[in-house]
């Protein structure tokens, strides 16, 4: 039973043996999938670049070649890369090198933290107030042409600080619009808001309906940061909800922050709206536009009037590439869903011979901060493009005015879908690869030292005993390997390893209780066949008060720690589980094996 | 047999309690007041701010860095040697008007400056709400510890001894605080975390002498509780003395060897390992006898017998 329970774990922990390969992984995006087909494709480029290929792998929609080297995986990646084109996303890998009959029966080494293989670690913080302020401008709008329908006049409609403020000229039809709004929207609350001849109605979101904004905002924005992500081509990425505003996202591998922040945080997204003909330039110079219209600055100088409403969101595309135009000026093809391609095609038709623009929307880390600590964003809205309205637009168009970089970074946001609200971060952790190797080898130094001198400590003072000891000390350590790699959600940190070199000095106190109370009982005379007994009986009660106590502190440090100190926790929690069960059921078995049912008049301990 | 310590009878530990038990409220003294006074040199984690780490390929000259950064973007840098002379460290306050990617882009350039094969290790931004929430979350942490502790050995044993072992937990905790205060030596999350270690650790020891305790109760009838606690530490003397030794071993191979990253973990284990080893012995069990325990309370709770509490007809 013992041996059993010790070989599963050793069994485990083997895959942590074999070293890592490096590979090249290649994930299809949008629309494109990874087949048998483009396996064959990679692997005849390959061979003809004359890079070996260790093996080659297609598994989920997802492809990994394995090749001999991190010069070859460069340039296995950049060919790749250029073959396949960029429906497919390529990346770096390193890929456990466990072989494959191991891996079939669910042998796989620990998963490394971000600190010990070197990567980005990103905390971001939703700004909420953008979210409900988004959402109080849909409101607005269905608010207007809500009652425009039914035909109750007002005089009108806006955000207030308290909340969506509707006016009336008469009690009527403020009460019309009260009992009609009440029964059509229940998750916002009315009030009267009249003051004297200013009849007013007030709308404010309910409370139950405020949070399911903020919760999909969050969860929206986990999706778009995902899809990111993955646009970016990273291997392994982390992308985490935490509490209720903010979402983790690790990046193993990335060095390049730079880039992964500008696309991760990027609000970039685009709007089209009608231009306001009738609007007169010089009145709009000073800021006096007609009401339903705002002015707005043109991306090359001088500004436009646009209708406020929107004709379409960037919600509706789902593919955008990045091309030239045959004057080579850059643009991007667009492509719309069914239901973007109506409204469309709709608004188009309508309005054929009129000139629209498109709007380009970008929210910027101003570097400020608001009073209550959160990242203050700056939006910046420009025009990128006034075109006329030739003939009715389908589901697939084309908007230019933008540089090479921007058009190939807004192909890329739009792909991905747009922020719901704009992110900041407000935590940064950049972590060398230099560094992360460092730190294994620090760890494993640490640790090869501890457990030296523990192991001749415990061979010396307690001579056969200790040899016992010793076994077991080895046996816990395989097994808290083993079930870090059994465990899915285990990851292994630098904390988690000074976790480990603790769990090898903490884990003796098993033996050293039983050991110390047979030689207790030997002294008081006991034969030796009953100070064992006696021995193992006694101390059970107390390494279980002990351990157990540790283990409460280790789940605190568990649920309130984060990345590191999670990973430190955990291998804390397994170490004295295990080293509970190889103390005292392993080192009773070796102990009954060897001087069980005998008559033995001396022990060596 | 090799033996560290081979005692006949019991010492009386407990003669020394009430010098040592002053000493322990002057160390707890002299560390709140150095909390007070000089505070906790808090890192990174809890601050809020930006710290850059970089490799140079020769020794550093730190001066003619800090002169560098003396700009109006990176002023403020505090630059120090992180683990050996060619590594550096660079931190930086968060400041309201400037983002951390451009002070750290300007530390880069100018460690490139005196150095053109410097490499950046790490980078870390933690703003500083972050910061004041992690040191929310900290002092949770280790008040909720304490508690559950409390609850538990309450539930296993009896409420003086938890009351004894809980004081001893407070004790070692301060007094490590302390000693990082006084030392001034730096607390991120890393030392938080040994100190919650340090919290099941040196409970580990109080509850082994406390299960001593409860046996012994039982087994000699005749003794004073003096007599019983004396008993129970020295027979398990030997053992704390084993495990600790054993404990220490490891973390003094984690503090040479484990690098600068975990020196801070290190640090604080090796104190509260020390402090916790001897709080175990004297602050728990001086307490749990100041409080008054006796062997009726260690008596195993009789099963109520139905209308045992009914005062009796029958004389």
């Amino acid at each position: 039973m013992v041996i059993i329970i010790i070989a599963i774990g050793a069994f485990y922990a083997v895959p942590n043996l074999f070293g890592e390969d490096h590979a090249v992984q290649v994930v299809g995006t949008r629309g494109a999938d990874v087949t048998v087909t483009t396996q064959t494709q990679v692997n005849d480029l390959l061979q003809s670049k004359g890079i070996g290929v260790k093996r080659s792998e297609l598994e989920n929609g997802q492809l990994l070649v394995r090749v001999n080297n991190a010069e070859q995986q460069l340039l296995a990646k950049e060919a790749i890369a250029e073959a396949l084109g960029d429906k497919f996303s390529v990346a770096l890998n390193l890929a456990p090198a466990t072989p494959a009959w191991l891996e079939s029966l669910g042998g796989s080494p620990m998963k490394l933290g971000l600190d010990l293989r070197g990567g980005v670690h990103f905390l971001m913080e939703v700004d909420m107030g953008e979210a409900i302020r988004k959402m109080e401008e849909a409101k607005i709008a269905d608010f207007r042409s809500q009652l425009r329908e039914e035909g109750i006049r007002y005089s009108g409609v806006k955000a207030t600080a308290k909340g969506i403020e509707i006016k009336f000229r008469d009690a009527e039809n403020l009460a019309k619009a009260e009992s009609f709004l009440k029964s059509r929207s229940n998750d916002m609350v009315f009030s009267d808001a009249s003051e004297g001849n200013n009849f007013a109605l007030m709308a404010t979101m309910s409370e139950v309906y405020l949070k399911q904004v903020k919760e999909d905002a969050l969860s929206q924005n986990i999706t778009t940061i995902r899809n990111r992500v993955n646009e970016l081509g990273v291997a392994e990425p982390v992308v985490q909800r935490q509490g209720a505003e903010r979402i983790i996202v690790e990046l193993p591998g990335v060095q390049d922050t730079a880039r992964a922040k500008e696309i991760l945080g990027a609000t970039a997204s685009i709007e089209f709206h009608m231009v306001d003909e009738k609007a007169d330039m010089n009145a709009a110079q000073s800021g006096r536009v007609p009401p339903g219209s705002e002015v707005y600055p043109r991306r090359e100088g001088g500004i436009a009037v646009l209708k406020k409403e929107v004709m379409l969101t960037g919600d509706h595309i789902t593919g955008a590439q990045p091309s030239f135009d045959q004057y080579s000026r850059p643009q991007v093809s667009i492509s719309l869903d069914a239901k973007g391609g109506n409204i469309f095609s709709n608004v188009t038709k309508d309005n054929i011979g009129k000139p629209m623009a498109t709007l380009f929307i970008e929210y910027k880390d101003s570097g400020k901060r608001n009073p209550d600590g959160s990242v203050k964003m700056d939006k910046i809205e420009e025009v990128i493009s006034v075109a006329t309205i030739q003939a009715r637009l389908g589901r697939n168009f084309v908007i230019t005015g933008l540089s090479h970089g921007e058009a190939q970074n807004l192909a890329l946001l739009l792909r991905a879908g747009a922020l719901i609200a704009p992110v900041s971060i407000v935590e940064e952790r950049t972590i060398g690869p230099s560094l992360g190797a460092e730190n294994i080898e620090n760890g494993m130094q640490a640790m090869l030292w501890g457990m030296a001198v523990v192991l001749i400590f415990m061979l010396i003072y307690y001579r056969a005993f200790g040899v016992i000891a010793n076994l077991a000390l080895c046996a816990n350590l395989i097994m808290v390997v083993g079930v870090m790699s059994m465990i899915p959600g285990a990851v292994l940190t630098l904390p988690g390893i000074a976790g480990m070199v603790l769990t090898v000095g903490m884990a003796v106190d098993g033996n050293v209780l039983i050991y110390e109370r047979i030689r207790e009982e030997l002294r008081a005379g006991r034969s030796v066949q009953q100070a064992i007994h006696e021995g193992y009986g006694n101390a059970f009660s107390t390494i279980a008060d002990a351990n157990i106590t540790t283990f409460i502190t280790a789940l605190i440090l568990f649920a309130v720690g984060s990345g590191a100190i999670k990973g430190f926790a955990v291998t804390l929690m397994i170490g004295i589980a295990t080293s509970m069960f190889t103390a005292i059921v392993g080192t009773r078995a070796i102990v009954n094996a060897m001087w069980g049912g005998k008559r033995v008049k001396k022990l060596s301990i | 047999m090799l033996q560290i310590l081979s005692i006949k009878g019991s010492i009386n530990f407990l003669r020394h309690a009430l010098p040592i038990s002053i000493m322990s409220a002057v160390l707890v003294v002299a560390s709140l007041t150095s909390l007070a006074t000089k505070g906790i040199n808090w890192g990174l984690d809890f601050t809020g701010g930006t710290s850059v780490i970089m490799e140079f390929s020769k020794p550093a000259n730190l001066d003619e860095l800090r002169l560098a950064l003396d700009t109006e973007l990176t002023s403020g840098a505090v630059v120090q040697n992180f683990g050996s002379s060619r590594d550096v460290v660079v931190r930086l306050q968060v400041r309201e008007d400037i983002k951390s990617d451009l002070q750290v882009k300007e530390v880069f350039a100018a460690a490139a400056k005196q150095d053109p094969a410097v490499q950046q290790k790490s980078v870390e931004f933690v703003g500083p709400q972050v910061g004041k929430e992690l040191a929310e979350q900290g002092g949770l942490a280790v008040l909720v510890a304490l508690i559950c502790i409390l609850i538990y050995v309450s539930f296993r044993f009896e409420w003086r001894l938890a009351m004894g072992s809980v004081a001893a937990l407070a004790h070692d905790v301060i007094v490590t605080l302390g000693l990082f205060s006084f030392l001034q030596l730096e607390f991120d999350l890393t030392v938080l975390a040994g100190l919650l270690t340090v919290v099941g650790d040196s409970l580990n020891d109080t509850i082994v002498v406390f299960d001593r305790i409860r046996e012994n109760f039982l087994k000699m009838r005749k003794a004073t509780p003096v007599e019983v606690v004396n008993t129970s530490i020295t027979q398990t003397m030997s053992r704390t003395i084993i495990t600790t030794g054993t404990t220490l071993i490891t973390v003094v191979a984690l503090f040479l060897k484990g690098g600068t990253l975990i020196h801070g973990f290190a640090t604080a284990l090796l104190m509260g390992i020390l402090v916790g080893t001897y709080s175990s012995i004297y602050v728990a069990s001086f307490l749990a006898i100041k409080l008054g325990i006796n062997r009726e309370h260690m008596m195993p709770v009789e099963v109520e017998k139905e209308g045992a509490d009914q005062p009796s007809i029958m004389p």
